[in-house]
This record gives structure tokens, C-alpha cells and sequence, in this order.
């Protein structure tokens, strides 16, 4: 057993517990339905908006040109426009497809030794994480999209639209939505690459396995509300719409796992800012990504060069006019 | 990346976080629907399950049914309460609907307040709107 997925596996389990026991058992049913949730928005919004202001006050002092292509050079070399911009058009399609697509983990590589009696250590190309990250955050995406309809009324079309696509497989009652299934499915794969990938294991801490299984119990207990044990959605919904007016409500007839659900989502928000999930703001300040590789086309001056105090030689002279004729120096101004 | 463009990318996630807030402050919320019992519903007083289990379970119980009359040809539901109901969304007296009268009340207020666009009124009619 290894405690460093232990000991987040049993604290996403007692986060859950608490919630649950808590409303269930304590009736704390305004603490999780209205407090606690205020409290995360706040968390998240301040310690986001911390950490981005720090790290946009961080010294960029030059380009990093980690190139994925040829540079621009003599005008019958190609250059690639996009893997290694030199304007800021190409930086910007860089910085898309970097963002909607995670190129940087489309071109991951895995080391191991071959299987033949050859034993030589060779790089391959490993798509997985690319693939298990994409479903992952897409779903996520369309998943938290699909909540608005619990913060709107009514439901604008387009989020009627999305729930339309997403749900066009019509599959059981109540209809499948392909994200929700394709969230936890993706989240169970990407834990599973780092419990059984003894090279990934080896580098994984409990911060990389903590968000994941907050993840995924946040996926179970939505899934499960939605799929197996029911809950009253209006009642639900007047509890949401109630924290997005400013007037909450506790609705009669809401269960412990809705409350559980909620908790855990809270709990996310406000662990965000501290955690490595915060590559969704970091991603756009990437200094290797998001500046044109134009290091020797373009002067770059230190941005924090300071005003050296000079000493010119007219004002040295100046100084020392009369004790230098004195000896006798030649000075460029008799007087 | 200048420091500008930082601050405005931070300013449009902070407003995109915060736009279930300032959605509503800028549009006419409707309030969540009061379902009303009306006609016949009001004065019979008993239904088919509890009124929050009914709240949650009524999709599943309503496929349990179409599953049992369609696979089964039984047509009948005898509730916890000793009540024997027709397993019928809109056909007969003893059906949802055949008590529940005004579909637009009953059915929709709700389904449209939450977004839920149930495929029953693909194949059923509102016996309403026969006439």
C-alpha cells in the first residue's frame, strides 16, 4: 500500500463522511447548503486572483525559445510558423492550440527497454495521456457547463442545446449524458495510469492523487445522484438558484448525498488556488509558449535595468580641472 | 506576455466565475414553480408514492411501468398506501394524467423550471389536446 494515495483516498472519504453526517445527522443543513459554499467561491476567487497578480509580477527577463521547429532565418529556409514563432500571430495560434488541444502532451514520449533480446533503452510515443487528458478536461467542461441550468431561469437555449447534444445517445431513463460517464471513465483511467505506471507512481505525490479522487467522488456522487438513488431536482435547484440570488433556501426533502456533492465541489474550489490545479490560470503565463522567438532580431532591455549613476569624463574633468594643470595633464577645456 | 493582458484575461475569468450572480442581477429570474394540485388531485388526496419520493422517483417509476405493461400487459399498480392506480400515463380515469388534469401545471411547470425535456410526449398525447 502506498500512503501517498492512502492518505488523499481516506480524506476525500471523510470529506464525503462529514458533509454526509453532518446534514443527516446534525441537520447542518444551512453550514454545508449555504456557508460553506460562499466561503469556497471566495477562496477560489481570492487565491486565484493572488496567485496570478504574483505571478504577473515575476521578472520575465528573456525569451525562452524551447523550439519545436526551425527558427526564422535566411529567407530559403522554411521556418515553422507556429512551433517557433517570430510575430505575435503565430505566438497566439501557439497559445490556442496549445490551450484547446495540450500539444506540449500530444509530443510525450515514454523511455523503456525493448522486449527483444536487443534490451536497448528507447524513446516511443505515448498518446494515452494526451487522450485521457483531453476526455478529461472536455468532459469536466461540459460537465460544469451543464450545471448553469441550476443558476438560470430560465435555461438559456444554448445550455439547452448543450444538454440536447450531450444527451443525444438517449440511452436509459434518466437519459445518459455522454460527459458525465466519459469524466468518471477518463478520471479512473488517468489514476490508474499513475498507480500502475511504476514509473509515473514514482514521481507521483499525494497533491497529484488528492485532486483526482476529489474528482472522481465528486463524479460517483453526481453520477449517482443522477442514475441510482434520485433526489428532487427542483428542491435542488431552488437551493442553487437561491446561493446565485443572494437569498438562500434550504429545500425540504434534499438528502445527505446532495450535500455531500456540494461539499466536495466546495472543497475543490477552495483548494485550487493552493494546488497544482491552477495550470488552468498558469497555462496562458507558459514563458516558453507565449513569447515570439525573436531573441536576436529584436534589441530586448532588461526591463529592470536601473539609471547607472555615471561619471562622465567632462564632469571628471570639472572635478579636477585645477589640480590636473597643476601637474601639468593635458584637460580638453583650459577653463 | 504584458502585464495588461494578464489583468484583463483576470478580470474576464473573474466575471465568468461569477456569472451565475450577476446573470440573474441582469435578467428576470422566474421563481421555482408551485405544483398545484387541482380538479380531481386535490380532492383525492392519495397518490402513488410518498409526495418527496415522488418528486425524485417519478421518472424511474414511470419506465418500471412502461416496462411492465409493454413486456408484462400488466396494467395495474397497487401502492404502498393500498391504492390500485392504472399504469397509465394518459389513458383512463385512474391514470397520471386522468387525475392530474392540467398537463401545463402539472408536467411542465417543473420540467421546464429544472430543463428536463422527457421523451413521454413523443409517443403520448395530452388527452387535453385530442379534443
Amino acid at each position: 500500500m502506498n500512503q501517498k494515495y492512502l492518505i488523499p483516498l481516506t480524506t476525500v472519504f471523510l470529506l464525503f463522511l462529514v458533509a454526509y453526517t453532518g446534514v443527516e445527522g446534525a441537520g447542518l443543513h444551512r453550514f454545508f447548503g449555504i456557508v460553506i459554499p460562499y466561503l469556497a467561491v471566495l477562496a477560489f476567487l481570492a487565491g486565484f486572483v493572488y496567485k496570478v497578480l504574483g505571478w504577473a509580477s515575476s521578472a520575465v527577463p528573456f525569451r525562452i525559445p524551447t523550439t519545436c521547429g526551425q527558427q526564422k532565418s535566411l529567407p530559403w529556409i522554411k521556418q515553422n510558423c507556429i512551433d517557433n514563432p517570430d510575430t505575435s500571430t503565430g505566438v497566439c495560434l501557439r497559445m490556442v492550440l496549445e490551450i484547446f488541444l495540450f500539444r506540449s502532451l500530444f509530443r510525450n514520449t515514454k523511455a523503456a527497454f525493448n522486449r527483444n533480446e536487443s534490451n536497448k533503452l528507447s524513446y516511443s510515443w505515448e498518446i494515452f495521456l494526451w487522450i485521457g487528458a483531453l476526455a478529461f478536461h472536455y468532459s469536466f467542461l461540459v460537465v460544469i457547463l451543464r450545471h448553469f441550468r441550476f443558476f438560470t431561469s430560465p435555461v438559456p437555449s444554448c445550455i439547452k442545446f448543450l444538454e440536447y447534444m450531450d444527451g443525444i445517445v438517449q440511452l436509459g431513463l434518466p437519459g445518459l449524458f455522454i460527459s458525465g460517464a466519459l469524466l468518471l471513465a477518463a478520471t479512473l483511467f488517468l489514476l490508474a495510469r499513475r498507480i500502475f505506471d511504476a514509473k509515473v507512481t514514482y514521481i507521483s505525490q499525494a497533491a497529484d492523487y488528492f485532486p483526482l479522487f476529489l474528482i472522481i467522488g465528486i463524479a460517483v456522487s453526481g453520477l449517482s445522484m443522477r442514475y441510482f438513488t434520485k433526489v428532487d431536482i427542483v428542491g435542488i435547484k431552488e437551493l442553487t438558484m437561491g446561493l446565485a440570488t443572494f437569498s438562500p433556501v434550504i429545500p425540504k426533502g434534499v438528502g445527505g448525498l446532495f450535500y455531500a456533492h456540494l461539499f466536495l465541489v466546495s472543497i475543490l474550489f477552495a483548494y485550487f488556488p493552493a494546488s497544482k490545479l491552477m495550470h488552468l490560470g498558469g497555462i496562458f503565463l507558459s514563458p516558453t509558449r507565449n513569447m515570439a522567438n525573436n531573441t536576436r532580431a529584436k534589441r530586448h532591455v532588461n526591463p529592470w535595468n536601473y539609471d547607472v549613476k555615471t561619471h562622465t569624463y567632462e564632469e571628471y574633468e570639472d572635478h579636477f580641472r585645477e589640480k590636473m594643470i597643476e601637474a601639468g595633464l593635458p584637460v580638453d577645456k583650459e577653463e | 506576455m504584458n502585464k495588461n493582458m494578464i489583468i484583463t484575461g483576470l478580470v474576464i475569468f473573474v466575471l465568468a466565475v461569477l456569472s451565475p450572480f450577476w446573470f440573474n442581477m441582469i435578467t428576470t429570474t422566474e421563481a421555482a414553480p408551485k405544483p398545484e394540485l387541482l380538479g380531481k388531485a386535490k380532492e383525492e388526496k392519495k397518490c402513488v408514492l410518498e409526495k418527496y419520493d415522488m418528486r425524485a422517483n417519478h421518472p424511474s417509476l414511470l419506465d418500471e411501468w412502461r416496462d411492465s405493461v409493454v413486456r408484462n400487459s400488466d396494467r395495474q399498480y397497487t401502492a404502498a398506501n393500498g391504492h390500485t392506480f392504472g399504469m397509465s400515463l394518459s389513458t383512463g380515469e385512474n391514470s397520471c394524467l386522468g387525475c392530474h388534469e392540467d398537463k401545463a401545471k402539472f408536467c411542465d411547470s417543473c420540467h421546464t423550471y429544472a430543463s428536463v425535456d422527457p421523451y413521454c410526449w413523443e409517443c403520448h398525447t395530452n388527452p387535453k389536446e385530442i379534443k
